[in-house]
């Protein structure tokens, strides 16, 4: 057997995950990706005197994942790139390249990804270059206008149609996975809360999960319950300010109002709950460390019932608009095959006609007993990302309401462990972005070896740059803020 | 038409009419309340400080480190820390962020801010601000949106964050400087015609935050400029942003 089957945190012994020859575990994936199965890990892990590299596949349909591992010993120093068969592999090779030299080779896109430490000189990223009579380039960033973090955006355009947009990032490249590792793991929760500042409950439950696992405790019920609450209530607030944005892009300044003051109620009631908006300091190893009170829960779930009617009138008038749905049809179209190649996967996925959701597929926690059903779109234009977003809103919101009026007394975390010796544990969460993976190895003295990170933006930004092929160049901000993808979590 | 009516209607006003009376929830985690008389020197809040914001000597608390994660308050045996929901935490000097035992709210606002005549003379009645977003997480750069929406409307008084360095009078930085992004921030400083003055918004900014071990940090820009306002925070609230800048400014 090649590959050992896990289940969403399941911790394995480091020493029982299969090792292959690098051509037959190439083999074993192609053959699994033809037939369903999509690639969340893919990294490597220096020892001794070698480069290990990871494959995690996610089987979907059977709520599993596949591990398996090849080594390359000192010297062997490349392989057959997978991305020219199957594209989603295309920023993983990059960083394994970029991270410990090992060489993909045929890899049709083997460029610089985040610039890690004094590698290479960010102003000579080597940017494809579209030639020909009429044909112009516009360079923005990394310093945006607005108030957004650093990224450069290079388009080739002919007159006002963007022919090709390349995407280069790494500007915000901190070093967290490093940081990550080591023994006093207890003290790194601000660290996994600041992968992303507006995933903080994601990250944080994926991270805890990873961790717990590996402890052997499990959360109490209501723990859980309070992180589904927290991850929904983020969600449906990261959502709602979207939306305002995106009608703020198409000068609907009712919407951008509007949506921007109910998100305040949203991010507020998080405030109620553990003291922070976005949500920091509630989830930790073992558990949340605040509880819903009665009194404060009452309040939220009144606060989150009178945006669940704002909502209802706003979207109700904003999706019915001929001039705000002029403006969001058939614009930025990214179609299901595009999309499926590249991996995207979240709300924008779901908008291409892509079921993806880790809630359904491969639940967690309060997940388990409180599944989510899947729901997709299919034109995949600017309209299917923010009509999903608009589901989404309404869905997590049903869902934070029930669950806060459902909510037992009991204990709220478990007293944090040692984590097992030299295993391995895969932690999915579902983001607002989608897929967010984690990946914890522990050494040999139960410190925390290798530290892995998988934000959604990782594939997605790649279908932004496909989304607006053709688009005028003007357009490219509303279909930006219709991905609304993150910098950090892609630069770690 | 009358369901836009209907729509504003249900928007009613969402301002905050005074933002120098408003206050934040209760659990918000805004000024160290430390208790220096009951400290054990355990040493528990140190061992689960991320930012290493703790000092036990005449126990203190480092805001321009702090991430107000709340964990020390749980480890402490002696409930010898504990935070407020004081927000007016914004400060002209670094070293008045150290928060020793017992200092109060009312005696930290009145040392925090020392007003320099010249700043209010020139920016008292318009502030025009570039934000640089050097490595954040995106948590101070989406509060720092926040200051500008309904609820906070920031530009009722003047102050405003400009689409271009030229056209600012100063630069409001968040995120702990990495490598990748110093000599963008660099340039975009340079390219803000002088007088100019610099505010670091968050604890990233200020001190590199839960950051400040990594390797791939480049901070040499604050050997080179002062900073004029420290607004702490992990990410700072916009009520202690506005309030901050407006104190700043004497206003």
């Amino acid at each position: 057997m090649n590959w050992i089957t896990a289940k969403n945190n399941q911790t394995l012994k480091l020493k029982d995950i299969p090792e292959t020859a690098i051509g037959a575990l190439r083999e074993d994936i192609l053959k699994h990706c033809r037939s369903g199965m999509r690639i969340i890990a893919f990294f490597g892990r220096k020892e001794a005197a070698s480069v290990k590299l990871f494959a995690v596949l996610a089987d979907d349909a059977a709520s599993s994942l596949l591990v398996s591992s090849a080594v390359f010993k000192d010297g062997i120093g490349s392989y057959e790139s997978i991305t020219p068969e199957i594209p989603s592999f295309c920023n993983y090779e990059r960083e394994l390249y970029e991270n410990f030299g090992i060489e993909p080779s045929g890899h049709p896109w083997l460029k610089p990804l985040r610039y890690p430490h004094k590698r290479e000189r960010m102003e000579d990223y080597p940017f494809f270059r579209v030639e020909g009579e009429g044909i112009h380039e516009v360079a923005v960033g990394p310093v945006h206008a607005g108030i957004i973090e650093p990224g450069h955006f290079r388009f080739m355009c002919e007159g006002e149609k963007v022919r090709h947009l390349e995407i280069q990032l790494g500007y915000q490249h901190r070093g967290i996975e490093a940081l990550l590792c080591g023994a006093d793991f207890m003290k790194k929760a601000a660290l996994a809360e600041s992968i992303a500042g507006d995933s903080v409950i994601a990250h944080m439950t994926a991270y805890s999960e990873a961790l717990e696992s590996q402890m052997k405790i499990t959360v109490p019920k209501k723990a859980a319950a309070i992180r589904a609450i927290a991850l929904e209530m983020e969600r449906a607030g990261v959502h709602i300010g979207n939306l305002g944005a995106i009608c703020g892009d198409i000068g609907y300044l009712t919407g951008n109002a509007f949506f921007g003051a109910t998100r305040t109620y949203v991010i507020n009631s998080l405030l109620a709950i553990c003291g922070s908006r976005f949500g920091r300091g509630l989830v930790r190893p073992g558990g949340v460390v605040h509880d819903l009170d009665k009194d404060i829960a009452a309040g939220v779930v009144k606060t989150l019932k009178n945006v669940q009617s704002r909502i209802e009138m706003m979207c109700e008038k904003m999706f019915n608009c001929p001039s705000v749905l002029s403006r969001l049809q058939k614009t930025g179209i990214l179609d299901r095959k595009t999309a499926e190649a590249i991996g995207m996967t979240g709300p924008a996925g779901r908008a291409s006609g892509l079921k993806l959701d880790i809630r359904a597929s491969h639940p967690w926690g309060f997940y388990k007993f409180s599944p989510f059903y899947r729901i997709s779109l299919d034109t995949g234009d600017v309209f299917a990302r923010s009509f999903m977003r608009y589901m989404e809103i309404r869905r997590s919101l049903e869902f934070v309401i029930e669950q806060i009026e459902n909510l037992e007394h009991g204990e709220l975390r478990k007293e944090p462990a040692a984590l097992q010796p030299a295993s391995f544990t895969v932690s999915l969460t579902e983001g607002i972005r989608g897929e967010i993976t984690h990946v914890c190895i522990s050494g040999e003295q139960g410190e925390i070896s290798t530290y892995k990170v998988k934000d959604p933006s990782f594939a997605n930004w790649l279908g932004l740059a496909c989304a607006v092929r053709g688009e005028g160049v003007s357009d490219f901000p509303l279909c930006n803020k219709s991905f609304d993808l993150s910098y950090c979590g892609h630069d770690l | 038409m009358l369901d836009l009516i209907k729509i504003r209607i249900e928007q009613g006003k969402q301002y905050i009419p005074d933002l120098r009376k408003a206050e934040i929830g209760k659990r918000f985690r805004g000024f160290p309340v430390l208790d220096g008389a009951s400290c054990e020197n355990c040493e528990s809040c140190v061992s689960v400080c991320p930012a290493g914001a703790i000092s036990l000597q005449l126990l203190s608390v480092d805001m321009g480190k702090c991430v107000f994660c709340g964990d020390c308050v749980r480890s402490c045996p002696a409930n010898a820390i504990s935070f407020s929901n004081f927000h007016k935490t914004s400060s002209t000097s670094r070293e008045s962020l150290k928060i020793g035992s017992g200092l109060s709210e009312a005696d930290y606002l009145k040392s925090a801010i020392s007003v320099r005549e010249e700043i209010v003379k020139i920016f008292g009645r318009s502030l025009k601000l570039r934000s640089v977003s050097a490595g954040g997480c995106n948590g101070c750069e989406m509060e720092l949106n926040a200051c500008s929406n309904v609820n906070f409307d920031m530009g009722r008084f003047g102050i405003e964050i400009a689409a271009s360095p030229r056209h600012a009078d100063g630069l409001i930085i968040s995120g702990p400087i990495t490598e990748n992004m110093a000599s963008a921030l660099e340039d975009t400083f340079k390219a803000i015609p002088e007088p100019r003055i610099v505010i670091a918004v968050g604890a990233c900014a200020i001190s590199g935050g839960a950051f400040q071990d990594s390797p791939v940090l480049e901070r040499s820009f604050f050997d080179r400029y002062k900073v004029d306002l420290y607004i702490p925070g992990c990410p700072a609230h916009p009520l202690t942003i506005i309030n901050g800048i407006l104190d700043f400014l004497r206003r």
